[in-house]
């Protein structure tokens, strides 16, 4: 059996996973797939995050990726990475960096296991801001800088790719450089808040194009988080494993511990179960319901007959559902352009399927007037898979996270 | 590829390397590069568990029950697995993160 297909079988454990430690957060990003601003107060306790790392180390999940809402606005924050170092569960955490002070910084140089990404989503503040909220830029690039005088190697910029700043790749890779940071680019999905501006955020078909190229000519020094998979489908693969994880390889833990197929599935279909039940977190993984039903082989419907199925293996599932969508069809950015027609054909009957889960502190949320541009972005727009690079012999497809 | 990388002698697992066993092979996890590789057959992780106990990687393929028709594969695993530094020459009394950070299933 491939690879592939062994993953789409699913694993006893999965390779990583996405963990929001809060929906609190101090910014509002207007594109944000968890909805978070207000904390719930439902939110796991400090015992039972013990608890879901006590499982991921004997699992043998490596890694998380950490995000929220803002995670470090949860007091134990410093004292749960230290537990997940001290068990072997690396970490990966997601900010906006409004909380990276000099001590902060000090104290992730000095950690073997934590990695921080920093989230921006314009590579100027007008960009960034209209998205992400009035200074959130340079409080960003503020603990970008700290983080490179305490001596922290090679951070990530995370960079949500829309319609405003999809002409910027090039100078998102110049400001990592500046860092000594490494970029990392992602998909804009209409998960949580995100829905509320999909349509006028995601990119052009042509920017898509121009984003593919430009995958295959940088693919090497930046990251993906396998995020564009459904691009593959103009030709030439992108590096990657070019499927869907979601409840096969990956899922996501939210912060009152439910668990859903991934970070972008924040939604009752996609639930699976709670970590607080009896089986635990690893019980939920192994013998839940819908994980059982996303591992069995997946009708690839109207796609099935493209010759490009192969390569895109019909997209992102949360971009269908949450765009109203059919599960079995093209990705609603399909890159042969089948995506656009349905989007266009969808009838007033058609019901897109609401956020389940709202922290929002407001909504609906709209983006900023009077700014020169309006992307979205948000701090928690992890990726589940691994950036996987490709290699060669039966060691082949390593990643870096 | 990396045929600069020689193979000969001692070698085996980085300490902060971690294997998880799959149906397919196993996952490779190095907390210090934060790099996941595949080892993509159950052979490939007999041949790598086997290292620290072989005078030398050819030796170990062969324990492994590797066929000679097989070997140049399996080489040109171990040498990728080599450049990421999912593997190391040496011995393990020369651990240098031997302490309380080294991982489950390191270099044992």
């Amino acid at each position: 059996m491939k690879l592939v297909e062994e993953f789409e079988a699913g694993l006893d454990a999965p390779i990583c996973i996405t963990w929001e430690l809060t929906y609190a957060c101090n910014l509002a990003c207007v594109h944000c797939l968890s909805s978070s601003g207000r904390r719930d107060p439902r939110e796991l306790t400090t015992a039972e995050a013990k608890g879901v790392i006590s499982e991921l180390e004997r699992m043998q999940v490596f890694y998380v990726n950490i995000g929220g809402g803002e995670p470090t606005v949860r007091r134990d924050f410093w004292e749960l990475l230290d537990h997940a170092a001290e068990h072997h569960v690396g970490v990966k955490f997601s900010t906006n960096g409004s909380r990276i002070d000099a001590e902060a910084a000090a104290r992730l140089a000095a950690s073997d296991y934590v990695d921080v990404q920093v989230s921006i989503d314009g590579a100027t503040a007008a960009v960034n801001d209209a998205v992400r909220g009035p200074g959130s830029f340079d409080t960003a690039l503020g603990a970008l800088e700290r983080l490179a005088a305490a001596g922290f190697e090679k951070p990530k910029i995370s960079v949500v790719v829309t319609r405003h700043n999809a002409g910027q790749l090039d100078d998102f890779k110049a400001i990592a450089d500046t860092y000594g940071a490494q970029l990392r680019i992602t998909r804009l999905r209409p998960s949580g808040r995100g829905a509320d501006v999909w349509d006028e955020l995601h990119p052009t078909a042509a920017q898509q194009r121009s984003l593919y190229m430009w995958l295959l000519e940088h693919g090497e020094e930046v990251l993906t988080g396998d995020s564009f998979f459904h691009l593959s489908a103009y030709g030439e693969a992108l590096p990657g494993l070019n499927l869907c994880g979601a409840g096969r390889v990956v899922c996501l833990i939210d912060p009152v511990g439910d668990v859903y197929a991934c970070p972008f599935a924040i939604h009752e279909e996609f639930l699976a179960g709670n970590v607080r039940e009896p089986r635990g977190f690893e019980g939920v993984w192994r013998d839940s319901e819908l994980f059982t039903e996303l591992r069995r082989p997946q009708s690839g419907g109207a796609c099935e007959s493209c010759g490009h199925y192969d390569a895109c293996r019909g997209g992102c599932m949360a971009a269908k559902f949450f765009t109203g969508l059919p599960l079995d069809g093209p990705d609603p950015e399909c890159a042969l352009g089948h995506g656009e027609g349905l989007l266009a054909a969808r009838g007033e009957e058609v019901a897109i399927p609401a956020p389940a889960v709202d922290h929002s502190r407001v909504r609906p949320s709209r983006l900023r007037e009077g700014s020169p541009a309006r992307p979205p972005a948000k701090v928690c727009d992890e990726d589940p898979l691994a950036d996987f690079l490709a290699t060669d012999g039966p060691a082949r497809a390593a990643a870096e996270v | 590829m990396s045929a600069e990388i020689a193979l000969d002698g001692h070698w085996r697992l980085h300490p902060q390397v971690a294997l998880r066993p799959e149906r397919f092979g196993a996952l490779a996890y190095h907390f210090g590069t934060r790099r996941l590789s595949f080892l993509k057959s159950l052979r490939l992780l007999a041949v790598v568990e086997g290292l620290e106990a072989a005078p030398d990687p050819l030796a170990a393929c062969r324990a492994a029950g590797v066929a000679e028709a097989e070997l140049p594969g399996y080489r040109a695993a171990l040498a990728t697995l080599a450049e990421t530094g999912m593997i190391v020459p040496g011995c393990g009394d020369l651990l240098p993160d031997g302490g309380s950070n080294a991982p489950r299933g390191a270099a044992a």
